[in-house]
């Protein structure tokens, strides 16, 4: 028999965007948090098993849409037998991990993380954390008063290795002033905290467009574009996905940061409507946040299979077309 | 990556703007990520430096020996460090963390770009200060014989003086330096050299890694963890490739076994990577080797060129049906990279941030492949070690701590330098062979390490006896201060060196190692925020977060030395 060529056949289009083939499931892993016996599937990460049970782990730099990077380290648990604590978001069960999520030990690691991160970050626009930081009693005030904010530019040119011996009495911190480059967002790393979520989102797990990474060593580290040029300059196509991943609004539309800077910005008087996006066929759902009648800002739930959360330039900044003309005052 | 980067930086003295578009585009790797990884090393310069640029150590051992006066002198011939070639000169200097040069104290290194590039080590026999400082008075002459090698017959004198040992029978890892010729490998095969991998190749790769499991041999580069166990791991591992990496990054302030090893006797290493890759199933092994040692390179290249056109590295070594070869990968400064996971990520081309563990290398390592990694003496014990067999090796030093050891002796001291003395040596033993006056403290283990007191001077040298008396080995430094050290000094500078060298990836160690810096340099002014017992806490607290919570051993033992300084020798309530 002659075998029918292949392109006669086209397979059927697929209903759901391919994912990888499935691999047989590890079995069933028994483990202990605070001391309950918990049965959880192989393969599952100790936050995938404290959240099942209900356990409250808190988390900085993980987000489920992108790789854990393990870096904030604020999710850390104690694992008996293991030297250090560990980060539940990114460790795998092991049969038999006896796990303690809310020791001494933990209590003590993450209220020291979070006292690091508010003496050195400004987290005035990361709610979540001010709850986190009241839970463990965290006083970053111990530091003493926060050093000058470095001038702009002045942090994006450090290089590793040998530092001014500091004075001590002040706290140094990553204050600096806001970057604004374009229209579209902006960028103030005085509220960065280094979780690499933009990175990632910029990169393989999202846009693959590589735009920023992570440049200098040590305290100096920070996000930047490359030789930090700005981002009309730099490989950037504003699909705003940092924006929506980062947790601390380090990174903001321009419209919430203006109006934030007017007074105007009131998170009570806003709407949020999903919709689709009306520029192409791939049919990504936005959720538009609406103050006052007027969009404030664009972004897309992370639970929704075909965006994840990541939407492209026309979706996330392309609505003022709704508006009538001569309102946007931008 | 790295490759490209350290020759735009050699020859024109940093990385311009053009250079990183070119290599971006002919490496194809993003021009953010290339900006990422070419910031995070201290020898690459993105903005433009002088051709000459000496890199002054002002660590904790050269501060004993007048670091500090040194670059207070060059301060009043050259203008503040880091000056970036607006003072009009040829050449600048900067401060750089310890050099690996200690036992020659004071040192500084001199990188020199253009057509024909240079990087020299400075650490003169004699008035170490001055002579430097004479060194770099006029603009040197970049051909300058001063600036070179030493004339030979100072060769053995010189050795001499960095192994006090030399000649001295019955030693198993410092026996050939200063007796047999280091470029030749003739002389390296007439002294036992290459009889280990004739034996290993006869006893077959299982049987190579049983003697090294009945060795008990334990690493040398600090983690101190079975050697054998790591092979089996490796050679029985399904993932193929399987790569070997010699840990040759040594930066750890006061260490400079490993570059005395390569400088002096490069094919015992040679050697013993290649029965390390024939045990464990490897190809190809990657000699990670520290930017700042030229010497060490220069013999290690010409050592891997020799091996390999006599046959003893490439297809088919020794006959023996398998095939390995070695690749030089010079780091480009920083500490981290000797980080085995850090390390991985520099020679993939990446910024040298540790990964998370589990999975180990054993599983996931370079590449993502199964991969043994090994500091440069644990590797030098192997030819010796099949050479006696096995079990007799084992037999040597302790129940806990087999073997030989070397020392790094430095600091106030009248013989300092590298010490071969099998384990179990008691510190009080290894200092009446140095020579040391009264002591007021001793750094064990290195900047990552700890302070003992003179009340410990009678612990036995070994990982088990340290760690009863809450110290450690470490990589085997010994760093003695005399009384009349300003020992807040020396706890605020490692203090420092951490601050600089973290990788800045975890909360713990990236702002951890600023406050603790910051909290030292109160308690130096005697100026406390709130009371001395609250700065006291916090002291605790800092070290409590980043030796529980950060990613590795950076993070983790940053407050070791800082924490024995201040409540095991009660330096604060000294002042100095
Ligand atoms: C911050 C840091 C720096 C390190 N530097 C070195 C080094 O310079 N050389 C080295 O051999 N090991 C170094 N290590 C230890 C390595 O991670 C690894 O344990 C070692 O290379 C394994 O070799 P071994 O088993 O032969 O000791 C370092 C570890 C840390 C955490
Ligand atoms: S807007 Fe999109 S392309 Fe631009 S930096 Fe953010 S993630 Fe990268
Ligand atoms: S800018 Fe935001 S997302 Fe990016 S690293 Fe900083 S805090 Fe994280
Ligand atoms: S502990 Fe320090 S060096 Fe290690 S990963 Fe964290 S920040 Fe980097
Ligand atoms: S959430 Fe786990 S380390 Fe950040
Ligand atoms: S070379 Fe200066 S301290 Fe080691």
């Amino acid at each position: 028999m002659k075998p029918e060529p292949i392109w006669f056949r086209p397979p059927p289009p697929p209903s759901r965007p391919p994912a990888a083939p499935a691999r047989p499931a590890a079995p069933p892993v028994e483990v202990s948090i605070d001391g309950q016996r918990a049965t959880v599937p192989g393969g599952a990460t100790i936050l995938d098993a404290c959240r099942a049970r209900g356990v409250d782990v808190p988390t900085l730099c993980f987000l489920p849409t992108l790789t854990p990077v393990n870096v904030c380290r604020v999710c850390v648990v104690e694992v008996i037998g293991s030297r250090a604590l560990v980060p539940a978001c990114s460790r795998r069960v092991e049969p038999g991990m006896a796990i303690q999520t809310e020791s001494e030990r933990v209590r003590v690691s993450r209220r020291m993380v979070l006292e690091l991160l508010a003496s050195s970050v400004d987290l005035s626009t990361a709610p979540g954390l001010h709850d986190m930081m009241a839970r463990y009693g965290a006083r970053p005030e111990r530091y003493g008063r926060p050093a000058a904010p470095a001038a702009a530019g002045e942090r994006d040119r450090r290089e590793p290795g040998h530092h001014e011996a500091p004075v001590g009495e002040r706290a140094e911190t990553v204050a600096q002033p806001v970057k604004i480059d374009n229209d579209l967002y902006m960028r103030d790393y005085s509220k960065c905290v280094l979780c690499y979520k933009c990175v990632e989102a910029c990169g393989v797990d999202a846009q693959n467009t590589f735009a920023i990474a992570v440049a200098g060593r040590g305290f100096d580290a920070r996000i930047s574009t490359e030789a930090d040029v700005p981002l009309p300059d730099s490989a950037c196509v504003y699909c705003g996905n940092c924006i929506g991943v980062c947790p601390t609004g380090a990174l903001m539309f321009k419209r919430e940061h203006d109006m934030r800077a007017a007074g105007t910005w009131d998170e009570s008087k806003q709407r949020t409507t999903d919709t689709i996006c009306p520029y192409c066929g791939v049919g990504c759902t936005l959720s538009l946040h609406v103050q006052d009648n007027r969009i404030v800002k664009v972004t897309s739930p992370a639970d929704v299979s075909i965006t994840s959360g990541h939407l492209c330039i026309k979706g996330r900044f392309g609505f003022t077309f709704v508006e009538p003309p001569g309102k946007d005052s931008d | 990556m790295l490759p490209a980067l350290h020759a735009v930086q050699a020859r024109t003295g940093w990385v311009s703007q053009g250079a990183l578009n070119y290599i971006s585009r002919r490496l194809t790797v993003p021009p953010a990520e290339l900006w990422g990884v070419v910031t995070f090393y201290h020898l690459l310069s993105t903005t433009p430096r002088p051709p000459i640029v000496a890199h002054v150590c002002d660590d904790i051992a050269c501060r004993l020996r007048g670091g500090e006066e040194l670059c207070e002198s060059l301060e009043r011939l050259m203008g503040a460090p880091g000056a970036h070639g607006d003072n009009g000169r040829a050449t600048s200097w900067m401060r750089s963390p310890c050099l690996g040069q200690c036992e020659r104290a004071p040192a500084a290194l001199l990188t020199v770009a253009g057509e024909r590039p240079r990087t020299i080590t400075l650490a003169p026999v004699e008035n170490g200060v001055a002579s430097i400082v004479d060194l770099l008075r006029d603009p040197p002459d970049t051909s300058d014989t001063r600036l070179g090698a030493h004339a030979p017959d100072d060769r053995r004198r010189l050795v001499s003086r960095s192994v006090p040992q030399v000649g001295q029978a019955g030693l198993r890892l410092l026996g050939r330096i200063g007796r047999v010729d280091p470029t030749s490998l003739e002389a390296y095969r007439a002294s036992d050299g290459y009889r280990a991998l004739a034996r290993a190749v006869e006893i077959g790769p299982a049987a190579v890694i049983a003697e090294v499991v009945a060795s008990k041999l334990l690493g040398r580069g600090g983690a101190a963890f079975p050697t054998g166990r790591k092979w089996d791991a490796v050679a029985k591992a399904e993932a193929r490739p399987h790569y070997l990496v010699c840990n040759a990054d040594e930066s750890e302030p006061g260490t400079f076994k490993d570059r005395l090893l390569m400088e002096e006797d490069p094919f015992a290493l040679v050697e013993g990577m290649t029965v390390a890759g024939y045990a464990t199933g490897c190809e190809r092994g990657y000699l990670y080797l520290r930017g700042e040692y030229p010497l060490a390179a220069e013999r290690m290249a010409g050592a891997i060129a020799a091996a390999r056109a006599a046959g003893l590295l490439g297809a088919d070594v020794m006959g023996g049906g398998f095939t390995f070869d070695i690749e030089i990968r010079r780091g480009a400064g920083a500490y981290i990279c000797g980080e085995e996971t850090a390390l991985f990520n520099s020679i993939e081309g990446k910024r040298g941030e540790p990964r998370n563990k589990p999975p180990f290398p054993v599983e996931v390592g370079l590449f993502g492949r199964p991969t043994v990694v090994n500091n440069v003496e644990t590797l030098v014990n192997v030819p010796a070690l099949l050479r006696e067999g096995g079990a007799a090796y084992g037999g040597v030093g302790t129940e806990g701590s087999t073997g030989p050891k070397l020392f790094c002796v430095s600091g106030e001291v009248a013989r300092p330098g590298l010490y071969e003395a099998p384990f179990g040596i008691t510190l009080r033993q290894l200092l009446d062979l140095a020579g040391a006056a009264p002591v007021r403290a001793v750094l064990l283990g290195g900047a990552a390490g700890v302070f003992v007191g003179p009340a410990d001077l009678d612990v036995p040298l070994t990982f088990e006896g340290t760690r009863a008396i809450g110290a450690t080995l470490g990589s085997g430094v010994i760093m003695v201060f005399g009384e009349s050290v300003d020992m807040l000094d020396i706890v605020r500078r490692i203090a420092e060196f951490f601050r600089d060298e973290s990788c800045g990836q975890c909360v713990p160690c990236r702002v951890g190692t600023v406050r603790q810096e910051e909290l030292l340099a109160r308690l130096r002014a005697r100026r406390p925020l709130g009371s001395d017992a609250e700065e006291m806490a916090l002291l605790k607290d800092l070290g409590q977060v980043m030796r529980d919570a950060s990613i590795c051993g950076l993070g983790q033992t940053a407050s070791s030395a800082v924490e024995s300084a201040i409540f095991r020798l009660s330096i604060a309530g000294r002042r100095a």
